[in-house]
């Protein structure tokens, strides 16, 4: 197991007072707050943080820890040392507000019983029914799986107290068919796949948040996808028919003479599928051909002596 | 529990389900008081008359839970989470028409 830095991971000095450590640890939540970050590993650092925070805010755990030593590393190999949390009672703080399962092996290891028992036994005193608790998950689809539908496994990290009543981490595997025309965000309730209920209350519910994996082609906002097509000066200027990719297939696509740069055009219907459908919206891409050969070379020559073409007329030069 | 093979079809939150008081709180973990301060801030707009009809669009679930992270997390007050709720739906919103733009010039 690897030793853990709190001090390091929070920021602060060993010797930071509680106001300090309170302080660098809103800090760091606004910063790394899933709901509001988009670093990409913003989940795992705020998980981290609230780890060091859970333990540092308390004098008790924060004594104990400091009891380990300053001379350990982070990412050292570490073993906590027997009886080494003699003299300290973690009973009373607990955890509070924290997500208990997102904890480290290295936090289990130091402060993880006396919180796991308390709660065990608090919750056997005596027998009562309650519906078990909703979960929530995220599941990351592919765009042409809002087209076509389709089943994707998806494998959830369950904590469970164990007999002895410490928390453990279960994986679970669920196949879930993904409906056609699921929207970025939506969520997909899957009725008692949530935590199992206490005595004979009911199963919770499984929320799934769908998420689309960046497409290297298409752009997606709400039901609309947004596509860039490149196109040759001649087939802006003249008109032309192309052929256009879409997740539901090749399209022909008529080009209107004189097309600029940057021009939109609507495929209605071709987006995700629904009531009513979304659209593709295709913005042109001039894409000027490379002037290499001779030949190439002329035709441009000839086009500067034969248009009389001002492109910046507009500014004024 | 779920290691089979077997196919789960789940109900998708779209524009025609909604979810009543007691679905909303319990997908949220959270009282049915709580849930009616949020409308009383405005955070949330169900419809029908009163608490007992009252229906939540699917999107309700997305800003309860966010808020209920804010505060949980960040010590937020309810309108400082709400005020955050309405900037981060704006921001993404501008974040949506900049990836579309970034690709078109």
């Amino acid at each position: 197991m690897e030793f853990k830095d709190y001090y390091e991971i929070m920021g602060v000095k060993r010797d930071a007072t509680q106001d300090e450590i309170k302080r660098a640890y809103r800090k760091l939540a606004r910063k790394y707050h899933p709901d509001v970050s988009k670093e990409p590993d913003a989940e795992q650092k705020f998980k981290q943080v609230g780890e060091a925070y859970e333990v540092l805010k308390d004098p008790e755990k924060r004594a104990a820890y400091d009891q380990l030593g300053a001379n350990w590393k982070a990412g050292q190999d570490f073993r906590p040392p027997p009886d080494w949390d003699a003299g300290f009672e973690f009973s009373g703080g607990g955890f509070t507000e924290g997500d208990a399962s997102a904890y480290s092996d290295f936090f289990e290891s130091l402060f993880g019983r006396g919180f796991g028992g308390a709660r065990a036994a608090g919750r056997g005193r005596r027998t009562y029914h309650a519906r078990g608790e909703d979960h929530h998950a995220k599941v990351l689809i592919d765009l042409e799986d809002a087209f076509h539908g389709a089943t994707r496994t998806i494998t959830l990290r369950v904590p469970e107290l164990d007999p002895q009543g410490h928390v453990v981490t279960r994986e679970r595997t669920l196949n879930v068919r993904i409906p056609k025309g699921i929207r970025q965000g939506q969520q997909i309730r899957l009725a008692g796949q949530g935590a199992p209920g206490l005595g004979e209350g009911k199963a919770g519910d499984l929320y799934l948040e769908v998420e689309f994996r960046p497409h290297p082609i298409y752009r997606v906002e709400g039901r609309d996808l947004y596509l860039d097509l490149p196109i040759a000066p001649w087939e802006a200027a003249l008109g032309a028919r192309v052929k256009a990719p879409t997740p539901g297939g090749v399209v022909d696509l008529k080009i209107p003479p004189g097309s600029a740069s940057g021009r939109k055009l609507r495929l209605k219907g071709r987006g995700i599928p629904g009531k009513p459908p979304g659209d593709i919206y295709v913005v042109l891409q001039i894409v000027v051909p490379p002037a290499t050969t001779e030949k190439a070379k002329e035709l441009y020559r000839e086009m500067e002596k034969e248009l009389a073409f001002n492109p910046r007329a507009r500014l004024g030069v | 529990m779920n290691t089979s093979k077997e196919i789960l079809t789940g109900l998708l939150l779209d524009e025609e389900v909604t979810l009543s008081l007691g679905e909303l709180s319990r997908a949220c973990a959270v009282h049915a008081e709580w849930i009616v301060e949020l409308v009383q801030e405005g955070v949330l707009e169900p419809s029908g008359a009163d608490v007992e009809h009252w229906r939540f669009g699917a999107s309700s679930l997305r800003r309860a839970r966010t808020v209920r992270h804010l505060q949980r997390d960040l010590g937020v007050n309810l309108a400082g989470a709400a005020l955050a709720l309405d900037l981060m739906d704006e921001l993404q919103a501008l974040r949506d028409r900049l990836a579309v733009l970034d690709r078109s010039c």
